[in-house]
């Protein structure tokens, strides 16, 4: 019985939802983000939901701050102190180029080469002292990084995830002589072998702690003074969450917070709704993100790349990013060809359609065309799309090269799009062993549900879930998440004659940190889960399969069956003449919330005449067709919809093509069926 | 079956959005192929180097409709050749077959990329070729790995597999397997590449099939047609964008790594409208060691450069059209058997393209970068440790400073320009091989003076721990850093230096060597080549040069560390 709140920062706007669990109340708002100071937009967020901050029992906060601080190169000055010979391996990375064809262009390293600097010490691979730690060189460097004003502080020594001894002690010494919760060492963070990884996820938490968790403490602070009385907690990348008190030390786990919790909520609502595999594309203004939720639950990677030459390598919910969104350029190129994106025309001057300047054909604008988006209710602003500018602009810059009038380059520019997105998600599902037909797609953002039947339809998927709140699903998932942590240890042993307790005593000493962690946040929680996977790979081989461990107990056995066995179902290969491997041990530990009903969405009775708002033309397969047009607020349980109709609310437009039927649902979710799916693509 | 002409004639009334549809879904069964290719693979140079390539060829001449964008480079133009001396060689290719085969002179590059083609069938008729190769760590000869760089004839340097069945109608022929296994190093692991570069193309004939099942084989066809079409148009626009006329310029190898002189590739670049032609017959006559280039890989480096240069146009036999080489017979960049080519790949076709930027560099300088490293750096190393009591075989490639470029500084430790690999960890090859690294670090004061400077190299140094080791070089740039462009000063040469048992030794061709043995303590110091500067060193907005100084990248500046 409690009062919940979820924020999520994102880049244009900041979103709100609460929920009461007692009185099956909710709101939400929607606010502009104040760049300059994020808090300023968050506390008046938070009076627009018409709760007291004294009432709220649990504020969760997700947030892009730390993301553009390091794709921007604005994070903080922070300096490194490494192993002798090799102050440069973040700015040497992996010997890679930007793109795989073109010699222009480079690379800024997120810590620049002077406030790099090398201290004589050195393990061997299997933790063995090479070279004693010089304390005195270590002391020499933090004084002369003090005075250089680094504003955060990197202990980063090869081979310390097998021995930390030395990369401990020289963190030790840090922070007697700079007492300063800025300080951190590689290990603290991953430990996981690769220098360039393990050193990039330093620096990228180097660049973005004094950042995030001096915004997250102004947030903290003026809660207060509103009277909040509970601990503010923040979204992670892994779509759990922590205490704020942990920011400064976990702040590269707030990376990609914000759309972690997306996906985290859809997987929640696809759960509750009775579909455990669901594919998500979140469609904002720029890009398209995709991520798979496997058996209720996200798929989860620690191998993604913030950006060029930036790996991160905690765990973070895999999300994929198309350069494809409602302000995505459409253009002809040299070859006559017809692109759309990646270039996109941003916010501003954003689309033709929201008249601020724009002139060149976006995605929205052919929504617009078409009649597929409501040209007199254009997000943030009060004036109706100028259409017959659209038109003009469709004609000049796509119809006339392609001999096509307005509505069919419209439609045109429509059709490569989603062929490009289904593209991509076939691409991303095989990769992840899986084949796109076998889930149900979920669209959210304020565009996916505007694509997402025909996307469904090109990629053979029957079934499309629309949540009640698609553009507000990043909030929600702050609402949902429970507490988790993870861990993670490089072992690298043959599995066969495994040292069994020297596994089970990794696996035991994670689970004892994470509970640790727990103690420490002072957050409420029930039940802890803890759950330890396996990185396996065969002998000689550089990609790692992840296996769960079932059941109580460490069983070598077993743990090998279920690789070889998710390795024949991945790649239909077996291989029982190579070596398998044992890569990495890792950890969750989880501290289950109190669970929230999603029923607390669940639609009013009524009829479904009473949603309706009226007819468009709006352009289907080759024609101008009648669409009834309803507002999602008022739909009523169980309602079917035939297509084509057009559902609107405030944060998104869902566009139901002929040939569909929907009906909604007892958590106010719009379940959509396709009639023709092709036999196969 | 549509004829060409049929083929061309619809390709031009297909709509535009079914031809945008299916370019993407003939690259996506690629990108597919790559990624079953790269993610099931054994061999590092393949996992984790991406020394691999997928893709669709043609009926006939096995020209490339689609090759995946995440294959290597110089394997742009090579697949084809390959895909069509197959073709040439066996007439007896049936549905469920797959060709092995690696030998040079047929369309080939080194011994080490091992290539598969499979006559791809639809509805019981052949309709194209699914093709692919991927780097293996070894194929005998007489150094480990194969970048030998001594060799006078192709049968050193390791088992020349010509087009044979290593499947037959579904079935794997075990015989020819153990008797190639019989004939390489660090066998054990090679029948996983073996099987991971069959299941590409199993993944890629699937792949394909739903795509025809879709759109309707004449469609596709028709598609294929335009989509080359329109990529010559594109190809073409890009060449008419340079002035007429005829550019000269030269780049030099040290040496073949037997006879200590330079090699020269020589090229006439004549662009007339928007065709571009090629003329390398001034370059040096073969040369006895291993630093020859065969046909395909000269073409292919051709296709490469442009492609770096107008790196937006689609890959498929189409964009190739404006271009002619002509062959340049009787040079060493167009070798014959029994010529030793295990530099071709790696080495020989970089300088062929740093050639092609040198010239056009003349013609259109906003759209060029002065040279890059240029080098593979191939070091191997090949031991025994008596630790674990196995031997191993390292290769490791290192990377170096790209050219100054139109609007900005040359990349620093950038992969070579024929390749798009990453390096291996130290801390991985620290694990798996007795070996500690006492440095690697960026070189500082490498990268060629210029209004945009070159990118730096790297230096590097490690130390044998235990057992004894052989170690060889196949290197570069070594006699002449890069050459800058404009006015812009050339990057710093490589540099090799070996300490045996405290004595310190240059190899005698400067960038390549081979079978320096090494004991416990002995290093091994290689210096790679910064790239070259672009325009003016006075020209440098004074700003940059601050920079440089303050972060300590050039040595003689006072830094602050």
């Amino acid at each position: 019985m409690s009062v919940s709140v979820g924020v999520d920062v994102g880049g244009t706007f900041t979103d709100f939802l609460m929920l009461d669990s007692a009185t099956g109340r909710f709101a939400t708002a929607k606010v502009p983000t104040t760049v300059d100071d994020r808090s300023r937009g968050f506390l008046q967020g938070i009076d627009e939901l018409g709760v007291p901050a004294d009432a709220i029992d649990w504020l969760v906060h997700g947030t892009t701050a730390g993301t553009n601080a390091v794709l921007e190169r604005k994070g903080a000055r922070a300096g490194l102190i490494t192993t002798r010979g090799f102050r440069d391996i973040l700015e040497l990375g992996r010997r890679t180029r930007p793109n795989a064809y073109g010699l222009s262009g480079n690379f800024k390293p997120l810590i620049e080469r002077r406030l790099r600097l090398e201290v004589t010490e050195r393990m061997d691979a299997q933790g063995r002292v090479v070279t004693p730690l010089s304390e005195s060189d270590v002391r020499a460097a933090v004084q002369q990084l003090i005075d250089e004003g680094a504003e955060s502080l990197v202990i980063h020594f090869l081979h310390s995830y097998v021995n930390d001894e030395h990369e401990a002690a020289a963190v030790r010494i840090a922070r007697e002589m700079w007492p300063n919760e800025h300080v951190i060492a590689g290990h603290e963070i991953v430990r996981e072998m690769r220098e360039f990884e393990r050193g990039s996820t330093a620096a990228i938490h180097a660049s973005i702690s004094p950042i995030v968790s001096q915004y997250i403490q102004r947030v903290a602070s003026s809660l207060k003074d509103k009277g909040f009385r509970n601990e503010l907690l923040v979204m992670q990348a892994n779509g759990g969450m922590m205490s704020s008190a942990l920011v400064a030390s976990h702040a590269a786990h707030t990376v990609m917070s914000g759309p972690a919790g997306g996906v985290l909520a859809s997987a929640e609502i696809a759960k509750a709704a009775g579909f455990a595999n669901i594919i998500t594309g979140d469609m904002g203004g720029t890009s398209f993100d995709v991520a798979l939720v496997v058996d209720g639950k996200p798929v989860i990677t620690a191998e993604k790349d913030l950006a060029y030459a930036v790996p991160i390598r905690i765990p973070m919910i895999d999300m994929h990013t198309v350069g494809a969104g409602g302000g995505s350029l459409a253009h002809i190129d040299k070859a006559g060809m017809l692109r759309v994106g990646p270039e996109s025309a941003g916010s501003f001057p954003g689309p033709i359609g929201y008249d601020r300047g724009g002139e060149r054909v976006t995605i929205t604008d052919a929504n617009f065309f078409l009649g597929r988006l409501n040209p007199g209710s254009v997000t943030g602003s009060n004036k109706p799309a100028p259409i017959a500018r659209i038109e003009a602009a469709l004609s000049e810059q796509i119809g006339k090269p392609l001999g096509l009038d307005a509505t069919a380059a419209a439609s045109a520019i429509i059709d490569v799009a989603i062929a490009e997105l289904a593209g991509a998600i076939r691409l991303i599902s095989i990769e992840k062993g899986h084949d796109p037909r076998d889930f149900a797609l979920m669209p959210f953002g304020g565009a996916g549900p505007l694509h997402a039947i025909a996307i469904a339809r090109e990629l053979g998927i029957p079934r499309v879930l629309v949540p009640r709140f698609p553009g507000l699903t990043s909030a929600l998932g702050c609402v949902l998440a429970d507490v988790r942590h993870d861990f993670v240890q490089t072992v690298n042993l043959p599995m066969r004659g495994i040292d069994g307790n020297a596994v089970v005593a990794i696996m035991r000493q994670q689970a004892a940190d994470g509970r640790a962690l727990l103690a420490e946040e002072s957050v409420d929680v029930g039940q802890v889960d803890v759950v330890h996977e396996f990185d396996l790979l065969f002998k000689g081989q550089s990609h790692v399969l992840r296996v769960e461990m079932k059941g109580e107990a460490f069983d070598a056995d077993a743990v090998l069956d279920e690789f070889v066995r998710a390795y024949k179902q991945r790649f239909d290969l077996e291989l029982p003449e190579m070596v398998p491997v044992l890569a990495n041990v890792r950890t969750t530990v989880i501290g289950q919330r109190e669970k929230v009903d999603l029923s607390i969405f669940r639609p009013s009775e009524g009829t479904l005449a009473s949603a309706e708002t009226g007819t468009r033309d709006v352009y289907f397969d080759g024609e101008w067709q009648k669409a009834h047009i309803y507002d999602r607020d008022s739909l009523p349980l169980g309602a079917v919809i035939e297509g084509p109709a057009i559902v609107e609310q405030s944060d998104s437009t869902l566009v139901l093509d002929p040939g569909t039927t929907s009906r909604v649902d007892e958590y106010g979710n719009i379940v959509v069926a396709i009639d023709q799916i092709p036999a196969a693509n | 079956m549509l004829n060409h002409q049929q083929a061309a004639k619809l390709g031009q009334s297909i709509d535009p959005v079914t031809l945008t549809v299916i370019e993407k879904g003939l690259q996506q069964v690629c990108s597919e192929m790559d990624l079953v290719h790269e993610k099931t693979s054994f061999s590092p140079v393949i996992s984790e180097a991406f020394d691999r390539s997928n893709g669709i060829y043609g009926l006939g001449d096995g020209r490339m409709i689609a090759q995946g964008e995440l294959g290597l480079p110089i394997f742009l133009g090579v697949m084809q050749e390959t895909t069509r001396c197959v073709i040439e060689a066996r007439d007896d290719l049936e549905d469920g077959d797959v060709i092995l085969v690696n030998d040079p002179y047929l369309g080939g590059t080194h011994l080490m990329d091992v290539k598969m083609v499979r006559p791809f069938y639809y509805r019981g008729k052949l309709w194209c070729y699914l093709s692919n190769t991927g780097h293996w760590p070894d194929t005998g000869g007489m150094v480990p790995g194969g970048f030998n760089s001594t060799a006078t004839e192709i049968h050193q340097e390791g088992l020349r597999i010509p087009p044979v069945k290593l499947v037959r109608r579904g079935r794997m022929e075990d015989d020819l397997v153990q008797m190639v296994l019989a004939n390489i190093r660090v066998a054990e692991e090679r029948i996983g590449d073996i099987k991971a570069q069959i299941a590409a193309l199993t993944a890629g004939a699937r792949r394909l099939t739903t795509l025809l099942d879709r759109y309707g084989q004449d469609v596709v066809e028709a598609a294929i047609a335009e989509l080359e079409r329109r990529s010559e148009r594109m190809m073409r626009a890009h060449i008419d964008t340079i002035p007429d006329g005829t550019y000269e310029a030269s780049a030099f190898m040290d040496s073949d790594g037997v006879v200590n002189e330079p090699l020269e590739i020589a090229v006439s670049v004549k662009v007339d409208g928007s065709d571009i032609e090629f003329d390398f017959s001034r370059s040096s006559p073969p040369c006895q060691g291993p630093l020859n280039s065969v046909w395909a890989t000269t073409l292919s480096a051709v296709y490469v450069a442009l492609k770096h240069i107008f790196p937006d146009v689609p890959m498929n036999a189409g964009c190739f059209e404006p271009i002619v080489v002509h062959k340049p017979l009787g040079t060493f960049i167009h070798a014959e058997y029994p010529r030793p080519v295990a530099g071709c790949a790696a080495e020989v076709s970089q300088r062929v393209m740093e050639a092609v930027f040198l010239a056009l560099a003349k013609a259109i300088p906003d759209r060029l970068f002065a040279a890059p490293a240029g080098t593979s750096g191939n070091l191997s190393l090949g031991g025994h440790d008596p630790e674990t009591g196995e031997n191993y075989i390292m290769y490791y490639f290192s990377g170096g400073g790209y050219g100054g470029w139109w609007n900005g500084d040359g990349l620093t430790n950038g992969c070579s320009t024929i390749g798009i690999s990453k390096s291996q960890p130290v801390e991985i090859l620290e694990q798996r091989y007795p070996l500690l690294f006492e440095s690697y670090a960026l070189r500082e004061g490498s990268g060629g003076a210029g209004r945009f400077r070159g990118g730096f190299g790297v230096s590097y140094k490690l130390r044998l721990l235990r057992g004894h080791g052989k170690a060889s070089f196949l290197m570069e740039h070594g006699r002449f850093g890069p050459p800058g462009i404009l006015g812009g000063e050339a990057g710093a040469p490589n540099r090799i230096s070996i300490s045996q048992k405290g004595r310190a030794i240059e190899p005698e061709h400067i960038s390549k060597g081979e079978d320096f043995v090494l004991g416990p303590g002995d290093t091994i110091e290689v210096n790679t080549p910064g790239g070259g500067g672009y325009g003016l060193q006075a020209e440098r907005d004074s700003e940059a040069n601050a920079d440089d100084r303050l972060q300590a990248y050039y040595p003689d500046h006072a830094g602050a560390a």
